[in-house]
């Protein structure tokens, strides 16, 4: 009787700031998780330097790498497949990672399979929630990405929406700093909104013309700038809390909105976010009340799984595995690559 | 010894495999894709043509340094995924210096000239000198060390030093008028065969390099930039202002 083999994927993942590498059993189990985060060094600047998180992941992408195979118990030779992010992201930084990977699969002979990094934060749901398969909703927001998006099976999307102008983590980021919080903006905010009323300033949940499902937060980061000013003008003080509570408030309701009635409108009882600001504590509340409320099975990743990770690669690169998708050593980086495109 | 040799430091990218003495491949291109398109294709390339067994490497030698921060990045991500993967070394060689050793032997001056952006040129002298037995080998000096410097500050050290100077490297057809207008020496420019980064020279200068000591672990290897990225630089020049 033949016995199946398991399948064991190194997965490495240098797209944005964090250097991470991570071993995944089955497309299931996460064996490892390594994480080496940049984010002190990026503070000093306010903002990620894509030159020098470039110049940081070469440094530590063997370490990274060598830590995540001992952590999980597994030999390199022991690995079937490696899987990396070759976009979207910053494309110095995701060079460092597919070169590292294809010289890998090189060197050992095992197939290479290059990951779109959405299709990563979105498979992150598999990890912990063994049950969940497609088809599901989906909503992706993080830092530089606010898309909507049907999740068909494994690796087949539909993009239903996404941002026009800033992604959702942007905003975050920008209106943390206008009102002197510092980067980065979305826990900063969170943590503030706790103190603040979330009606005490209405602003406005932004629509795009003739899209149900398309995103547009640059308005919105302008009204809390001309809030701010003409409190100045005014000589009003501002209650910095409130400002984080009403904005962030904004935010969710028009991602709770959009999301929910694209699951309606295509009939599914499933429903998942991704992404670095799905770990916002108010966007989680929001739409666990929410999807209960409309019976709808609601899933999102562990904080760890939220950020920047290679297991969420090695999930993604497992099913891609078995699709029998494979990638070639002339693999590039590709920094605006679309989602569901090759 | 076997060593893997990975120059993309520049406009070309160059792998080579060299035994001892001998070049067992080399695959040079200058075109214009990217070098994280051509570099592992080259490589396999060279693997199957020279049925090469990767195990039989002893260390990979890499153009460390300067060059272009990405070209150098895919360079050392490369050769630090094979270095991982093969349990070997890595031997970084500055990048002038092994542009330098295509001019192996000659008795002029050697001015490396490598367009650096913003007015600059990554650059360095050197000179090679005979040992004192017959039929002992040349070495290289070292009259310049490696620099990210102004094309006229090269060529004023090049005046004083007086000396006829053959000068190679990417930076000629960019800074040819500028180095005649200023130049006091005889000078002349080396021919296609020998102007450009050849991953040879990185494997033969890094032979030398690694029997001197010169090795490290994949996982510790990173280029060596010259320069800092332009935001520590504007922060750094902010700091001295206030």
């Amino acid at each position: 009787m033949e016995t199946k083999q398991d399948v064991l994927i190194l997965a490495i993942e240098s797209s944005c700031d964090e250097t991470a590498a991570a071993v995944v059993k089955n497309g299931r189990d996460v064996l490892s998780n390594v994480i080496s985060s940049q984010i002190e060094l990026h503070t000093l600047y306010g903002g990620v330097v894509p030159e020098i998180a470039s110049r940081k992941h070469i440094e530590k992408i063997n370490q990274v790498i060598g830590e995540s195979l001992r952590e999980a118990g597994v030999a390199l030779n022991e690995i079937t497949a490696i899987a990396v992010t070759y976009g979207p992201g910053l494309v110095g930084a995701l060079l460092v990672g597919v070169s590292a990977a294809k010289a890998i699969s090189f060197a050992t002979e095992k197939p290479l399979i290059g990951v779109h990094h959405i299709e990563g934060h979105i498979s992150a749901n598999f990890i912990e929630n063994k049950e969940l398969e497609p088809p599901f909703v989906c909503l992706v927001v993080s830092g530089g990405h606010t898309h909507l998006v049907v999740v068909k099976d494994y690796g087949e999307y539909e993009i239903l929406g996404c941002t026009r102008d800033d992604a959702a983590g942007e905003a975050f980021d920008k209106v943390a700093r206008t009102i002197g919080l510092g980067y980065p903006g979305g826990p900063k905010i969170d943590r503030l909104s706790k103190e603040g009323d979330p009606d005490a300033i209405r602003f406005p949940r932004a629509r795009v013309d003739g899209s149900d499902y398309d995103f547009s937060f640059s308005g919105l980061k302008s009204a809390v700038l001309n809030y701010l000013n003409s409190c100045g003008m005014k000589g009003i003080e501002v209650n910095r809390a409130d400002v984080a509570a009403s904005f962030q408030k904004a935010v969710i309701d028009v991602l709770v909105e959009h999301s929910l009635n694209a699951v309606k409108e295509y009939g599914f009882d499933k429903f998942a976010i991704a992404g670095g600001v799905a770990s916002n504590s108010s966007l989680r509340a929001a739409f666990e009340t929410e999807c209960a409320r409309r019976e709808i099975a609601f899933y999102h990743p562990s904080p760890v799984f939220c950020t920047d990770n290679a297991a969420m690669i090695g999930v993604a690169g497992y099913y891609e595995y078995i699709k029998g998708t494979r990638s070639g050593y002339d693999l590039n980086a590709i920094p605006n690559l679309r989602l569901g495109e090759r | 010894m076997k060593i893997l040799a990975i120059d993309s430091s520049g406009l070309v990218a160059s792998v080579a495999v060299v035994e001892d003495d001998i070049t067992i491949a080399e695959y040079t291109v200058n075109y214009k894709k990217t070098h994280s398109q051509t570099l592992l294709p080259m490589l396999d390339e060279l693997k199957h043509m020279t049925a090469l067994d990767l195990h039989t490497i002893d260390a990979v030698a890499v153009a460390a340094g300067p060059g272009s921060f990405t070209g150098l990045r895919i360079g050392s991500a490369t050769a630090k995924g094979l270095g991982l993967a093969l349990d070997i070394p890595i031997i970084p060689v500055p990048t002038v210096d092994a542009l330098a050793y295509n001019l192996y032997g000659s008795d002029r001056l050697i001015c490396p000239v490598m367009d650096a952006r913003r007015d600059q040129v990554y650059t360095g002298l050197y000179v090679f000198r005979k040992a004192a037995g017959q039929g002992e080998g040349y070495s290289m000096c070292t009259v310049e060390k490696q620099c990210a410097v102004d094309i006229s500050q090269i060529v004023e050290r090049i005046n004083e030093l007086g000396q006829e100077t053959v000068f190679l490297g990417d930076g000629v057809s960019v800074y040819r008028e500028q180095i005649a207008d200023r130049i006091q020496v005889d000078y002349s420019f080396a021919p296609a065969c020998c102007n450009r980064q050849r991953a040879s020279c990185v494997a033969a200068l890094g032979m030398l390099l690694y029997s001197n000591g010169i090795a490290e672990t994949a996982a510790d290897h990173a280029p060596d930039y010259l320069r800092l990225s332009q935001a520590e630089r504007e922060r750094a020049e902010k700091g001295i202002r206030q």
